[in-house]
């Protein structure tokens, strides 16, 4: 009963928002959309103890959906550990962001539609995490595109929000369409969509081999690169990334909800969830260490530079994801997890917090013209900053930091152990690329830090006049998410990671519980300078950045005209874009010009619809000049009439 | 010269086509259309009683009669509807009564 409730109360309020708004007017349809959300929140965390803690996981069949020969897909709600935590994010940080959103969306006309929206968004999530097959996670998945489809195109009136969201949309399609490419190969393969069906299988069908797109394929690693697929268009990793940057266009609110804390890290849920297939298929897992580390690495040197304070927190969570999915490409799927929970904290704080900084400059985002604002609105500056040293992982090995540190110096650390054997290349590649990605996380999360709030303000003068800090009920969740991003890790970590994580995760995942978990979680055993190395480099990081915005201000401008191709790369997002529309986008344009002004206005509706009008209107013009109007003409038609009938008796008489 | 049967048929006939004539031919205006009509029927009922003596039954004498009441009605109403339309548009002449061209 409790997970029902918890599953259908964001329904519930989407639909009372979404079709009763206008009637029972945006302040009712906030409070009840609210309501329900904490009360799903406040349950989440009753079911993430049930689970986390007693053990008590579940399957519940809700009812049938689909039923076709030996297809069979149920509505259902599986709760185990993954879900649990799942849960307990995306409750919560959706449940704060609809309170920050009382504030953020205050002057809004659309206000019942946005949190109709947001609760939509939360109900669709919560049926992708919760499912116990393929096909309903497939439902919830392309929900939660909708989801997010709608709210990064909430301010449709502007040019730019339509694009972005057209192009999330399209960016993600593109990801589906390996994911449903997957899952059908899964039920070709097992016969079955039924997650524990599935993976109880994996082992007999580790051999098989199937033909695909003309080449032979080991059936386990076909499924797992499909499904890989679907996840990088999902969780914006490098090819498919490009529609996280622009997603901005959305309030600050979605994009701290739906782009950093939950729908993006879908991806990797889907990778944990699929963990089995993933053990039995070593290459996709070095393909996911590689492109992981990757996208890390590569998120990371646009974040230096890019000038958009939502922007830089934007490039950050890709580069996060990029953890996420090297930690489960080398196997450390509950240090996956564990960063999925904490970031979900920090990152939605540092969105959130930027949304205050935006509100309190009228809306603007361009940190070049921000600076020395931190007196003006002194707690979002504070819960900025403690999200910063949550994101950038602060702490002292061995005696303990902020939420980040404990997650993300496990990831990294589980590289490292993976690649010391020497045998698992990728895992080595992931080290290097995470330790290099954390020094420059640290690096630009103090540039933003030091360009909104330090220095001199760079604006208009009258915006400054203006600028006030945020309404309690946007300072409120911000200081939940800070206590979140600051003890989520020190607090968690022993059940996530240490040594009560056999029993936490239960058999929810691979490796961690049962007899693997011990071996796996030893964080005693590396080398000190592995352990000191995250610090070291996430210090330097600050100290570069200190000396750059801090110390002598005018240095980023040197670098731009002196390094000027190099830094234009990266101001450029690599030309990315640029590739996409010189290689893709333009051709598919063009195609699609062919079919629409050719195709579609030419011979469709010019044989079809318009056609049939024209030619019978055509008709009726020739045909109404025998209507001359002169009473001779009629009397003359009559008179032939009556001729041809006489004519006609006569020969049938004589004949 | 006995006045026979066909003599009538071809009064009638005459009659007939210069109803008709008038009809096609007449481009002036409707009174002389309306008296072209009568002069039709009246062809048909010369027609209806010389068959009627020729062939001994009366039923073609008792049609005749019906026609000219017929024609009587009809001359009344034309002609009531030719002076609305008078009044309406201020001439009868058959080249204006175009109202009806497409």
């Amino acid at each position: 009963m409790m997970y029902k409730i918890i599953l259908f109360a964001p329904l519930l309020g989407a639909l009372i928002a979404g079709l009763l708004g206008r009637r029972i007017g945006d302040k009712t349809a906030q409070t009840v959309t609210t309501a329900l959300l904490l009360l799903a929140a406040a349950l989440s965390w009753g079911a993430f103890i049930n689970v986390g803690y007693g053990h008590a996981t579940q399957e519940i069949d809700l009812f049938r959906w689909m039923d076709v020969g030996d297809f069979k897909a149920n509505w259902a709600l599986k709760v185990d550990t993954l879900t649990a935590v799942m849960l307990v994010v995306v409750t919560t940080v959706s449940a704060l962001v609809h309170v920050y959103s009382w504030g953020y969306m205050k002057d809004d006309p659309g206000k019942a539609r946005f949190f109709s929206y947001l609760s939509y968004f939360t109900f669709a999530m919560l049926v992708l995490v919760t499912s116990n097959n393929f096909i309903q996670m497939f439902f919830g998945w392309e929900g939660v595109g909708v989801a997010s489809y709608l709210l990064i195109g909430f301010w449709y009136k502007k040019p730019s929000a339509n694009a972005a969201a057209i192009k999330a949309f399209v960016t993600n399609r593109v990801g589906d369409v390996g994911l449903a490419l997957g899952i059908m190969a899964i039920y070709l393969i097992f016969g079955s969509v039924h997650f524990d069906e599935v993976f109880a299988q994996v082992h007999d069908k580790a051999d098989l081999v199937v033909p695909f797109l003309g080449m032979e394929f080991g059936a386990i690693e076909l499924i797992a690169g499909l499904l890989f697929i679907g996840a990088m268009g999902k969780s914006a990793q490098f090819i498919l990334h490009v529609w996280l940057p622009d997603a901005m266009e959305g309030p600050t609110p979605v994009s701290a909800l739906i782009h950093a804390a939950t729908m993006v890290t879908a991806g990797v849920f889907l990778v944990c969830r699929a963990a089995p297939i993933y053990e039995a298929a070593p290459v996709v897992s070095g393909f996911v260490t590689i492109l992981g580390a990757f996208t890390a690495f590569f998120a990371a040197t646009i974040g230096l530079v890019q000038n958009d304070i939502k922007r830089v927190i934007a490039f950050s969570t890709c580069s996060q994801l990029g953890y996420m999915f090297f930690a489960a490409g080398v196997g450390a799927y509950d240090a996956a997890m564990f960063h999925l929970f904490t970031h979900a904290f920090f990152k939605a704080l540092l969105f959130l917090c930027a949304g205050s900084v935006i509100v309190a400059l009228h809306h603007e985002q361009d940190m070049r013209k921000m600076g020395g604002i931190s007196k003006l609105v002194p707690v979002t500056y504070i819960l900025m900053i403690v999200g910063t040293l949550a994101l950038t992982g602060v702490g002292i090995p061995g005696v303990g930091g902020f939420a980040g540190f404990y997650s993300k110096d496990a990831i990294i650390e589980a590289a490292y152990a993976a690649g010391a054997g020497g045998h698992n290349a990728p895992a080595v590649f992931a080290f290097w690329a995470g330790l290099i990605a954390a020094g420059m996380t640290s690096f630009y999360s103090w540039r933003l830090i030091f360009m909104t709030f330090h220095g001199k303000f760079r604006g208009d003068k009258e915006t400054l006049k203006h600028a006030h800090e945020s309404p309690l009920n946007m300072v409120v969740p911000l200081g939940v998410l800070a206590v979140g991003a600051v003890l989520a890790g020190a607090f968690f970590y022993g059940q996530f990671l240490g040594d009560h994580k056999a029993g936490f995760w239960g058999h929810a995942l691979p490796g961690a519980g049962g007899e693997h978990g011990a071996e796996a979680g030893g964080h005693h055993d590396f080398p000190t300078w592995v352990l000191w190395a995250p610090f070291v480099v996430t210090l330097l990081g600050f100290i570069l950045a200190w000396l750059m915005y801090i110390r002598d201000n005018g240095t980023e401008k040197r670098i731009a005209a002196e390094g000027g191709v190099f830094y234009k790369f990266l101001l450029n997002k690599w030309y990315i874009d640029e590739l996409y529309e010189a290689t893709i986008i333009r051709g598919a344009r063009k195609l699609g010009d062919i079919f629409w002004k050719i195709g579609d206005i030419k011979i469709i509706d010019g044989f079809g619809p318009n056609g049939f009008a024209a030619a019978s209107l055509a008709f009726g013009r020739k045909l109404s000049k025998f209507q001359s109007g002169y009473l001779y003409h009629y009397a003359f038609v009559m008179l032939l009439g009556v001729a041809g009938l006489v004519a006609f008796v006569s020969m049938k008489a004589v004949g | 010269m006995i006045i026979g049967l066909s003599h009538y048929l071809v009064v009638a006939a005459i009659l007939f086509t210069i109803g008709v004539f008038g009809i096609f031919i007449n481009r002036k205006n409707v009174i002389i259309i309306l008296m072209c009509i009568e002069l039709i029927l009246l062809a048909v009922n010369i027609n209806f009683v010389a068959f009627s003596t020729h062939m001994g039954d009366i039923a073609g004498q008792v049609f005749a009669m019906f026609i000219l009441t017929v024609a009587a009605a009809e001359a009344a109403i034309g002609l009531a509807i030719l002076v609305v339309y008078f009044r309406n548009r201020g001439n009868i002449a058959v080249e204006d009564i175009d109202l009806m061209k497409g």
